[in-house]
């Protein structure tokens, strides 16, 4: 008989800040090289860790950014101001400083090039990240999946990823990239202007006919509303993979 | 994914479970010991806001799991899981 694959116990690793990159005015991409990273699928988190001088450890979890087919392990993490995390990593950290997580972690929340299902992802701020995971291991396998995605942000500023969602949406067999800006628009904006509605859903996901699955992620309210307009689209719950953080994040 | 606060999901508990379990566990079936309903772990509500976390059935809201950890031991309370399927493949 085969024996299950053990994974053992799970170590803290550290890791090296090797880029900073600033996405919105509030949200920031850290690239982190990561000795002996075993490798991850698209979709999977780390969990960071920050040990202040007195030893008091705060923990928090960031889904990886990063393409499976890219060796280093980047994450983007939105500033909340009363938060204990993500105030050092967004602002006070450095290229070259040291940093400590673990993973990949997680198997749910996955999407893999191959599976030839059209795919839906929909996003709320920064429920983004494990998505553009998934687009960017799209591209990096030269896939053809259908694959469009809805990305909720409060205005054209907050959009993270702006300029990367403009060159992936374009060219054969890009992915559709439909936007809607929920609090502000910028002048002559021809886009959604309001949260994701039965009326949006309608018109952007692909019809239950074709049986596709369905990845969401965003802060709670917004997945649960998605996903019961999906259910209510003739979506059996089967197809629909959530990823929910919290009340805030959005 | 970027957990803040209060209820997420059973994806949110992946690293902590991996501290106790050898297998990626989002992806195990847990079946509610209180409606019977079938959910991946992945896909189950989580409250981090008590000491420790806090899963619950996102059917019937029932009590699926307590997980605490501290003074270097876990307790882990499992009476809402009538049973938790996982593959021996990760």
């Amino acid at each position: 008989m085969a024996r299950a694959a053990l994974l053992g116990r799970l170590a803290w690793q550290v890791g090296e800040v090797t880029d900073l990159v600033p996405e919105t005015p509030k949200v920031s991409s850290l690239v982190i090289d990561v000795p002996h990273w075993p490798g991850h699928l698209a979709g999977q988190h780390v969990d960071v860790r920050l040990t202040a001088e007195d030893g008091y450890q705060a923990q928090r979890s960031y889904s990886i950014a990063s393409a499976p087919e890219d060796p280093r392990v980047s994450i983007t993490v939105e500033r909340l101001d009363d938060g204990e995390v993500s105030p050092y990593l967004v602002g006070e950290v450095k290229v070259g400083d040291r940093i400590e997580l673990r993973g990949p972690i997680g198997g749910y929340f996955v999407w893999r090039a191959a599976d030839p299902r059209p795919a839906l992802f929909i996003a709320g701020g920064s429920g983004v990240v494990p998505l553009m995971a998934m687009l960017r291991h799209r591209r990096a396998a030269g896939a053809a999946t259908p694959v469009k995605l809805l990305f909720s942000s409060r205005s054209y500023e907050d959009v993270i990823y702006r300029e990367e969602l403009d060159q992936l949406g374009a060219g054969d067999h890009a992915p559709a990239v439909i936007h809607t800006l929920t609090r502000s628009q910028p002048a002559g904006w021809r886009g959604y202007k309001r949260r994701i509605d039965a009326a949006m859903i309608d018109e952007v996901a692909w019809p239950k006919q074709q049986q596709p699955q369905a990845f969401i992620c965003g802060p709670t309210p917004m997945v649960e509303s998605a996903a019961n307009l999906l259910v209510a689209a003739g979506y059996d719950p089967a197809w629909i993979k959530t990823e929910r953080f919290g009340a805030t994040g959005g | 994914m970027q957990q803040s606060d209060l209820k997420v999901d059973g994806n949110a508990i992946g690293g902590l479970l991996r501290e106790i379990f050898t297998m990626e566990m989002t992806t195990a079936e847990t079946t509610c010991a209180g409606c019977g309903k079938v959910h991946a772990v992945g896909r189950v509500d989580v409250y981090m806001n008590a000491p420790g976390a806090v899963v619950r059935c996102p059917a019937c809201d029932n009590v699926l799991m307590r997980i605490v950890q501290g003074r270097g031991r876990y307790w882990l309370d499992l009476t809402g899981i009538r049973c938790l399927e996982f593959s021996e493949q990760t």
